[in-house]
C-alpha cells in the first residue's frame, strides 16, 4: 500500500474559485481532507468604524461595498432600519421601485452564482449566458440610479430618482424574455447527467446543522424550512404579492442549486406583479428633515437578500451620526459551515461545496 | 454643520418638514395629555398592524393559519385600523394647509417660535413616556410571559430588566445578569415551548459606562423574536461563551473579541478573527486610539 502524509496546502487568498479574497488552508491526507481552516479579514474596512462618524444618509454607499452583487438589498437594510426608527411613512412609488430594484437585484445575483458556480465546477458557457442576461438588468438598473453595481440608490424614506420614461415597460419586457432564458438554463445545466455527479450528495447537512450554525437564505431553506422574511416577517410591501418559498429536503449542493433558481422565478413573479401595480406618478421621497436624527435607542431589523438574512443594528443617541451601526451579514455566518463540510471530504469536492455557499468575501469581511 | 443642526430644531415646526413629528406634535400642543395621544398612538398600530396580526395568531398556535390569513388583509383587527387611514394620508394636506398658515402668520415673532419648540419638545417627550405607560405593547402579554417561565425555572434574580423595545419592532427585551446568561440563553433555546433555536443577530457595542451584548433570537417554532442582552463591566469584559450553543455564535464571538476586546469564556478558537493577532488596540470601542497614525 502507498503510504500518504499529512500535508498543508493553501487555497487563496488568491484564487478565482473563492470568489474575492479567501484563504483556506487546508490540511490533506492524500486527497482527503483532514481539516480546513478558512481565514478571512482580507477586505476588511471597517465599515462599522467608519459609519460611526458618518451622518445616515452618507453610510448607504458604504453599503454597496459590502455584498456588491446586490447592493440594493444593502441600501435597503439601512434605510429600513432608519425608517423603522423614525417611523416614517414611505410613498407608494417608492416601495415599488425599491421593490423592483431589489428583486431585479436578487435575480442578478443569482444569476451571477449559477454562471461562476458553474465555472468553478467545469462548465464554461453557462456562464457566458448567465452574465449576458446579467448585463440586461444591470442596464436596467443603471437607467433607474446611474450606476453599474454601487447603486446608492436608496434614500431614507424613498429612493433617489424616479423611473425614466418607459423603465417600467422594459422591465415588463424583460420578464418573459428572462423566463424563456431560465428554461433554456434548465434544458442545458439541471438535467446535465455530469452536472449531477459533480453536486448530487454533496456537502449534505442536516435541518438542524442549518439552523445550529445560523444559516440563512438558500442555505437554509435547502433543509427543508421554510423561511424567507419577505413572507414570514413582511416588510415594504412583500405582503401584497403571490409568490412561494422555495425549499428543499436534501440539503445537498444539488438542492441549493434548485432553490436558488426557483427563487430567480419567483422573483420574476413579484416583479411582473409590482410592475402592474405601481402607480403611475408619485411621490418618490416622504418628507424627512435634512438630518436625519433617529431617536434614542435602539432598532435591529432584518430583511431577505439573495444570500439570506441581511439585518442593521443601530444605536442611537438622537444624533446625525449612529452611536453604533452593526451589519448582520449573512455570508459571514453562512461560511462558518465551511470546515464542518469540509472534512473528510475529497479534495476535488472543496470548489463545489465552497461555491454551494454563496458567499461575497466584501460582505464576509465587513 | 453647527448651522444645520441649529436649523433642525426648529424646522419641524416652521416649514411642516416632517408630517409625523408634525402630527405627533400638533395635538399635544392644545389638547390635555391623555387626548392627545389617540391620533399617534393610532398610526403606529396601524403601521403594525400586519405584525400584530401574526403575533395574535401565532399565540393561537396555528402558525400555518397564521401565514395564510395574514396576506388575507380583511380580519376582524381592521375595520378600526382602516377608519384611522385618512389621518396617515393627510400629512399632505395638513403640511400644505400648514405651511398656509405658517405664511399667514408669519408676522409671528420668531421668540415665540423658539419658545415654544422648547415647550413642545418637553410635553411632547413628556407625553410620549406617559404614552408608552398608558397603551401597552401587542408583545406585551408575550414579554410577561417570557419572564414568567424564566423566573420561574431560573429564579427571581436572573433578570435585570425585562421591556418592549418599540424603536425596533415592538420587540420584547429581556437584560440578564452576566452570571445567569448563558442559563438563560440555554433555557430560551431548549425549552420546549420556546423553542428560540436560531439566533439572527449576535454583536457587541461599547456603552462607555459597559459594554452590552446583543443576541438577537428567532423562535422557527412560534415564528416569534426575543432580544437577549447584557451588560459587561467595563474594565474587564468577561462572558460565558455561546458557541456550546449555537455553532453560528463562534464567529461573531470572535468578531466582538477582535474589534471590541470582550473576552468570551470556553469559547472553542477565540482568535482576532478580521485583523491578525498582531493588531493594537480594539477598533470599535469608543476610546480607540490607531497604534500607527499611518496606517
Amino acid at each position: 500500500m502507498l503510504r500518504t502524509e499529512e500535508m498543508l496546502l493553501n487555497v487563496g487568498p488568491q484564487h478565482p474559485s473563492t470568489h474575492g479574497v479567501f484563504r483556506l488552508v487546508v490540511k490533506i491526507d492524500g486527497e482527503i481532507i483532514k481539516e480546513a481552516k478558512p481565514v478571512i479579514g482580507y477586505l476588511h474596512r471597517g465599515t462599522e468604524k467608519i459609519a460611526e462618524d458618518l451622518q445616515y444618509t452618507q453610510i448607504i454607499p458604504y453599503t454597496d461595498r459590502m455584498d456588491y452583487l446586490s447592493a440594493m438589498t444593502n441600501n435597503y437594510v439601512i434605510c429600513h432600519a432608519v425608517e423603522t426608527m423614525m417611523d416614517l411613512e414611505i410613498p407608494e412609488r417608492a416601495e415599488y421601485l425599491r421593490v423592483l430594484s431589489m428583486e431585479l437585484g436578487r435575480v442578478a445575483s443569482h444569476l451571477v452564482w449559477f454562471g461562476t458556480y458553474l465555472l468553478d465546477i467545469g462548465a464554461v458557457s453557462p456562464f457566458l449566458y448567465a452574465f449576458r442576461e446579467r448585463e440586461a438588468i444591470i442596464n436596467l438598473l443603471t437607467e433607474l440610479s446611474g450606476a453599474r453595481l454601487t447603486f446608492n440608490y436608496m434614500r431614507i424614506g424613498g429612493v433617489k430618482w424616479d423611473a425614466p420614461e418607459g423603465w417600467l415597460d422594459r422591465v415588463r419586457e424583460f420578464v418573459p424574455y428572462m423566463r424563456e432564458q431560465l428554461q433554456g438554463y434548465h434544458d442545458f445545466v439541471t438535467g446535465n447527467e455530469i452536472f449531477h455527479q459533480r453536486v448530487k450528495g454533496v456537502g449534505t447537512y442536516t435541518r438542524d446543522d442549518a439552523i445550529n450554525y445560523s444559516l440563512s437564505g438558500a442555505n437554509l431553506r435547502c433543509t427543508g424550512v421554510e423561511w424567507d422574511l419577505r413572507k414570514h416577517e413582511s416588510y415594504s410591501i412583500y405582503d401584497r404579492f403571490q409568490f412561494d418559498v422555495i425549499t428543499r429536503q436534501e440539503g445537498d449542493a444539488l438542492s441549493r442549486y434548485h432553490c436558488r433558481m426557483g427563487e430567480i422565478e419567483e422573483s420574476l413573479k413579484i416583479i411582473e406583479q409590482a410592475v402592474e401595480q405601481c402607480p403611475e406618478e408619485g411621490k418618490i421621497l416622504a418628507k424627512v428633515p435634512k438630518v436625519v436624527k433617529p431617536p434614542k435607542g435602539e432598532a435591529y431589523v432584518r430583511i431577505e437578500s439573495p444570500r439570506g438574512e441581511i439585518g442593521c443594528y443601530i444605536a442611537s443617541q438622537g444624533k446625525k451620526e449612529p452611536y453604533r451601526l452593526k451589519f448582520r451579514r449573512p455570508s459571514f455566518y453562512n461560511l462558518q459551515i465551511l470546515p464542518k463540510l469540509l472534512e473528510g471530504e475529497n479534495m476535488a469536492n472543496l470548489i463545489t461545496i465552497l461555491g454551494g455557499v454563496d458567499i461575497v468575501l466584501g460582505e464576509v469581511d465587513g | 454643520m453647527t448651522d444645520n443642526h441649529n436649523n433642525d430644531k426648529s424646522l419641524p415646526e416652521q416649514e411642516g418638514l416632517d408630517p409625523t413629528i408634525n402630527q405627533e406634535e400638533a395635538p399635544s400642543e392644545n389638547q390635555p395629555h391623555s387626548q392627545a395621544k389617540s391620533p399617534d398612538s393610532n398610526q403606529k398600530s396601524d403601521q403594525n398592524k400586519e405584525m400584530d396580526q401574526t403575533f395574535d395568531q401565532e399565540t393561537n398556535n396555528d402558525l400555518k393559519e397564521g401565514n395564510e390569513t395574514q396576506q388575507q388583509a380583511p380580519s376582524p383587527e381592521n375595520p378600526p385600523n382602516n377608519s384611522e387611514l385618512p389621518t396617515q394620508n393627510q400629512p399632505t394636506e395638513s403640511d400644505k394647509e400648514k405651511a398656509k398658515k405658517k405664511a399667514a402668520a408669519a408676522a409671528k415673532a420668531k421668540a415665540a417660535a423658539k419658545a415654544k419648540a422648547a415647550e413642545k419638545a418637553t410635553s411632547a417627550k413628556a407625553e410620549k413616556t406617559e404614552e408608552e405607560e398608558e397603551l401597552p405593547s401587542y408583545n406585551q402579554p408575550l414579554l410577561n410571559k417570557y419572564v414568567e417561565v424564566i423566573k420561574e425555572h431560573l429564579g427571581e434574580d436572573v433578570i435585570e430588566e425585562a421591556y418592549i423595545n418599540r424603536l425596533s419592532k415592538h420587540v420584547p427585551t429581556i437584560v440578564t445578569t452576566p452570571e445567569a446568561y448563558y442559563s438563560v440563553a440555554q433555557f430560551l433555546k431548549y425549552n420546549e415551548q420556546l423553542g428560540f433555536d436560531f439566533l439572527s443577530d449576535y454583536h457587541g457595542t461599547d456603552f462607555e459606562t459597559h459594554y452590552e451584548l446583543y443576541a438577537h433570537l428567532y423562535s422557527l417554532l412560534n415564528h416569534q423574536s426575543i432580544a437577549l442582552k447584557v451588560k459587561l463591566d467595563h474594565e474587564h469584559p468577561s462572558i460565558e461563551s455561546l458557541a456550546q450553543l449555537w455553532e453560528g455564535a463562534n464567529w461573531p464571538e470572535c468578531e466582538a473579541y477582535d474589534l471590541l476586546g470582550i473576552e468570551f469564556r470556553n469559547h472553542p478558537s477565540l482568535h482576532r478573527i478580521f485583523l491578525g493577532e498582531e493588531w493594537k488596540g480594539y477598533p470599535l470601542r469608543k476610546d480607540y486610539q490607531p497604534y500607527d497614525e499611518e496606517v
